[in-house]
């Protein structure tokens, strides 16, 4: 038993053999005696006044349990949505919001009435039978126009839409370098609004005790601990009375960290009817109502010299928050702080980021969040540049990346890169897709009247949020360290309670193989639990942000580290040693010297439990420890996507994906392969397909399904070729750093500068997202009236 | 996501089904249901009653070749066209086209006879049905293809009528059906079909860029003058009113016609 080797190990996932044979535990798999069923009646309209409530036609179904409107939870329900400072602790205008509109909803989806019956299809029936009457309002569906004196407001007791405006760095800043410079490129960029589109759509069962006075909440979230921070808060409970359960979750992407209207309505409901109740999002809803990612415009600027030496930078970013500002809705301004990517500049950049409140579901965070923004425009910018100036996009970025023996780099807003070797990355990705081939196919195919082309992206990434100092203020007051409990029992076997809660990323597996290692304990004994407040530690800070890994497998670490400190005391006196002169290796502790007489962890547990301990050692072998990381982490690496583009039709094909990572040292190849796999299917699906459309008119949402929403599947993506570096994380001690958004941080560029070079014979410089044929065959067909003219 | 309270009939005969989609306004047929069951899923339909007639695929499904005519039973499923080595060689382009609907799940369950039934533009077989000169024969009467697609989702059945066959022409010429779309299982942004029949002459269609599937003729008139594909290909915009919607705006697809039925009779094997 190599118990050593099990830190990077390619080994299968060990919960998929459950989740692939109909064995998972998702929130519609669970019955609770009683059960009732809540369906939600939402405002069609984008903006509305609600004049009237008739209910009379769901009374008049039988099964039909209640009908409840904001009157009836305003009793049970109190505070407002939680909004985290984020980046952004001054805003600007922050509506109120309540779990239910009152007398005015403010987008297309927004809950209005809850309907409770003895099933789905009664609750169905209930919420259609229920007249509202609306008075339309004029609604705010577009971003920039939003700003515009003129405008209507989202709501109407907000004085303007705008939800902050916040300067990270005047142009003033970078006035010298502009004004020095030899070339300047600008560009608007936009990143259309995505959903997140999970498989398993939302959903929360809730369930109250009146003997214990003890709610507990079943849901898909990936943050069970903040739920029951906010859920508790807003009933008036103090945390220990509520239990939030999250057993398998399919999916989030950024979408399942908020809490949403119906986490608080659900619980109110229950409390109220003194019954279990159970809401499952249907998918019209999670496109509608789940908070959307993306949605940004930025306005860029860049100031270089001819021989591709860049100087400074301006970025502007107008950001769509929705009708509300999310949660986490002011995290999205991070994409300023990374505009400068993999790159230096001397010049200076100059940020600033504008919040625009429209009549539209709320944006949050969704998988990469402002980091593929960041890398996106960026990556564009240094690709225009090199078209402008007729110099190859390598070269250009060869010449301005952080160099490996500048780091730790502090970038220009003091924010410290921890490692890496960026043009590492890149050397190797050129060379696995045949770059300096590529170049040469590609004349041969412009001949032929073909259009062939290669997009690089050189990514960086932040995560691993993060140190207490800089996100205790980020969330208002919660830093965002992790915890994690080991309890090893007396014959060997031990549970991992760690607070973050997996969601598709393997963490039954990873933790379970740090533990092996630091435990010296076989991989079989080691049970990883998460996702129930009721165990473990007493908080829990999720997953998101590519945490899981260097924040709460290092807290797996430590508490198993503090486990092997006592051991090695416990083991010393049954060796009748001293503990300093005992070693433990290969899950035995032995008198160095003398590796023959060893006890191993198990047999040493045993003893843990048993008589004899040596004086001042407590019974018991278990030990909780709460992980601060001294930094965040910093991985990266370099994506080359190539494309022939179809000039009659707009249609582009996708030839080869090559991507080359670093995500520090590796836990399990597989599962790293896996993520960039989903990753760069959902960078590709952005850069191609994805586009929640809403009539520019009306306001109405155009894409309610999936066959109107496009999430491309396995036939649409090519397989990519995956090939990494290993440039270990210096903050912490397994030197590991996130990959869970890694690939969506990188393909989108990828894929937009591969179909920007194919068409550049045309004069086309820029494309926006998503490239679909329509909008590229409008493109070239103009291009092509321009050549012509 | 799910649907209102309907009654549920299983027809055991044609007259039956007949007889039972006689008794409402609003009764509906289920064949593979791949069309109704989402609407009513979504509560866009609530039909009063659904008559099942997948009892009567003994009778209704089936493939049979009579001289110069393939005649195909309406249960007929996409995946036994597909399939069948009679389509293959009598009319192999209907064989690819039933081997490019949706995916697998929906090739074993969708049918011919739901498909023109439902009369969605988006539909491939119509196209096929239109440009070939099919005949959709019913409980009451045949239908000449011209006359059966009367506008979106609209077609002459009576309500008490049910497709029982189509029988198209045989023709083993050079064939081509181009689909284009962005997902492998999605419907056609706009198809176009072309087929050779055997007297030399072509046959074109266009899916998807109209309230109803269309015949191009004017692009079959000018390949029998003599005119050149690229050149017959022009004449694809005859007749065509797409919609915009998020897939494309209504100039992109007729210009997708152009290109796609340019490239059906080029490239037809």
């Amino acid at each position: 038993m190599a118990i050593s080797q099990m830190i990077g190990a390619r080994i299968h996932r060990r919960e998929d053999p459950h989740l692939i044979t109909g064995g998972g535990r998702y929130v519609e798999d669970l019955t609770r005696p009683g059960l009732l069923t809540m369906a939600i009646v939402r405002s069609p309209h984008p903006h509305a006044r609600i004049r009237r409530i008739n209910a009379t036609g769901a009374h008049a179904i039988p099964g039909v349990v209640a009908v409840l409107t904001a009157a009836d939870f305003k009793p049970l329900l109190s505070g407002t949505h939680p909004v985290a400072p984020a980046f952004i602790p001054e805003k600007h205008t922050v509506p109120q919001r309540f779990p239910i509109a009152d007398d005015e909803a403010v987008f297309q989806g927004e809950p209005v009435a809850v309907v409770v019956a003895q099933n789905r299809k009664l609750a169905v029936d209930g919420a259609q039978a229920i007249e509202v009457e609306y008075e339309p309002l004029p609604a705010v569906t577009d971003l920039l126009p939003a700003l515009e004196p003129g405008s209507p407001r989202v709501h109407t007791t907000d004085v303007d839409n705008l939800a902050w405006d916040t300067t990270f760095s005047p142009e003033d800043s970078v006035k010298a370098a502009f004004d020095q410079a030899e070339v300047v490129v600008k560009e608007r960029i936009l990143q259309q609004r995505l959903a997140p589109t999970p498989i398993e759509p939302r959903g929360v069962t809730a369930e109250y005790d009146r003997f214990e006075d003890q709610l507990t909440i079943w849901m898909a979230t990936q943050n069970p601990h903040f739920i029951r921070l906010f859920v508790s808060g807003a009933m008036g409970l103090p945390e220990t009375k509520v239990r939030v359960i999250s057993h398998d979750v399919g999916g989030g992407f950024g979408s399942k960290i908020s809490p949403y209207p119906e986490d608080y309505l659900v619980p109110a409901t229950a409390r109220l009817l003194k019954r279990p109740v159970r809401w499952i999002e249907t998918r019209t809803e999670s496109l509608q109502t789940t908070t959307h990612g993306r949605g940004q415009i930025f306005d860029v600027e860049v100031a270089a010299k001819r021989d591709g030496s860049l100087l400074a930078m301006k970025v502007t970013q107008y950001l769509d928050a929705g009708a509300y500002v999310g949660t986490f809705g002011a995290f999205q301004p991070v994409a300023c702080l990374l505009a400068g990517g993999a790159y230096k500049w001397p010049g200076g950049i100059a940020a600033r980021t504008v919040g625009v409140l429209t009549n539209r579901v709320p944006t949050d965070p969704y998988r990469g969040a402002g980091r593929p923004e960041a890398t996106h425009l960026v990556e564009r910018m240094l690709d225009k540049l090199a078209q402008e100036i007729g110099m190859d996009p390598v070269a250009v970025r060869q010449k301005n990346f952080v160099r490996p023996e500048e780091f730790p780099f502090t970038n220009n807003f003091g924010l410290v890169y921890d490692s890496g070797n960026y043009n590492g990355a890149l050397e190797r990705a050129l060379q696995l897709s045949g770059y300096n081939d590529f170049r040469r196919r590609q004349e041969q195919a412009r001949r032929d009247g073909r259009y062939l082309g290669i997009g690089l992206s050189t990514w960086i990434e932040i995560c691993g949020f993060g140190p207490s100092a800089a996100t205790a203020p980020a969330t208002g007051g919660l830093a965002l360290v992790e915890s994690a409990q080991v309890r090893v029992h007396p014959t060997g076997s031990a549970q991992v309670f760690v607070g973050t809660h997996a969601h598709g990323q393997g963490h039954d597996t990873t933790f379970a193989q740090i533990a092996a290692d630091t435990l010296g304990l076989p991989y079989e004994a080691i049970e990883i639990r998460h996702g129930d407040t009721a165990e473990g530690p007493a908080f829990g800070y999720g997953t998101y942000g590519s945490r899981s890994l260097a924040v709460g497998g290092m807290a797996v670490r430590t508490a198993g580290k503090q486990i092997v400190a006592k051991a090695q005391k416990i083991a010393a006196n049954m060796l009748e040693a001293s503990a300093d002169d005992v070693v433990f290796d290969q899950g035995r502790f032995h008198v160095r010297g003398n590796p023959g007489s060893a006890k191993t962890m198990a047999e040493v547990a045993f003893a843990a439990y048993g008589a004899g301990l040596p004086a001042g050692t407590d019974h018991g072998l278990e030990a909780t420890s709460y992980f601060d990381p001294p930094n965040f982490v910093w991985p990266f690496g370099s994506h080359v996507c190539e494309v022939e583009v179809d000039p009659a039709t707009g249609d582009v094909k996708l030839l080869k994906y090559t991507a080359v990572d670093d995500c520090g040292n590796i836990i399990n190849p597989l599962i790293v392969e896996g993520q960039l796999h989903g990753g760069i299917a959902q960078g590709i699906a952005q850069a191609l397909f994805e586009e929640v459309s809403y009539d520019p008119q009306t306001g109405q949402l155009l894409t309610g399904t999936l066959a109107d929403y496009l999430v491309p599947t396995a036939n649409e993506i090519p397989s990519p070729l995956l090939d990494r570096t290993v440039t270990p994380s210096p903050t912490n001690e397994l030197g590991v750093k996130g990959i869970g958004e890694a690939g969506t941080i990188a393909a989108s560029a990828a894929v937009i500068n591969a179909i920007v070079d194919a068409l550049s014979p045309l004069g086309i410089s820029h494309v926006d997202m998503p490239a679909s044929p329509d909008r590229l065959w409008k493109q070239i067909r103009q291009a092509q009236e321009g050549v012509r003219a | 996501m799910i649907p209102a309270a309907f009654r549920y009939q299983r027809a055991s005969s044609v007259d039956e089904a007949s007889r039972l989609l006689g008794q409402g306004e609003d009764v509906k047929v289920l064949a593979g249901g791949h069309s109704l069951i989402p609407l009513m899923r979504l509560r866009l339909a609530q039909p009063t009653m659904l008559v099942d007639i997948n009892p009567l695929e003994g009778e209704l499904g089936y493939i049979r070749r009579d001289n110069g005519t393939l005649r195909v039973g309406a249960l007929t499923r996409h995946y036994q066209i597909e399939q069948s080595a009679d389509v293959q060689r009598a009319l192999p382009l209907l064989a690819e086209v039933a081997g490019e609907v949706g995916d697998l799940q929906v090739r074993s369950m969708g049918t011919i006879g739901g498909v023109l039934a439902h009369a969605d533009p988006a539909g491939d077989y119509g196209t096929l049905a239109l440009m070939l000169d099919a005949t959709i024969s019913t409980n009451r009467r045949s239908i000449p293809a011209s006359q059966f697609f009367l506008g979106l989702f609209t077609t002459p059945l009576a309500a008490d009528e049910l497709i029982t066959e189509v029988s198209f022409p045989v023709a083993s010429g050079p064939h081509r059906y181009i689909k284009f779309r962005r997902r492998l299982s999605d419907w056609a942004i706009v198809g176009a079909g072309a087929q050779r029949m055997d007297d030399g002459q072509w046959r074109v269609g266009i899916t998807n860029a109209a309230a109803t599937p269309v015949r191009a003729s004017g692009v079959e008139q000018a390949l029998a003058s003599g005119a050149s594909p690229a050149e017959a290909a022009r004449q694809a915009n005859q007749g065509l009113d797409p919609a915009s919607d998020v897939r494309g705006s209504a100039e992109y697809k007729t210009h997708l016609a152009q290109v796609l039925t340019q490239r059906a009779i080029e490239g037809a094997t």
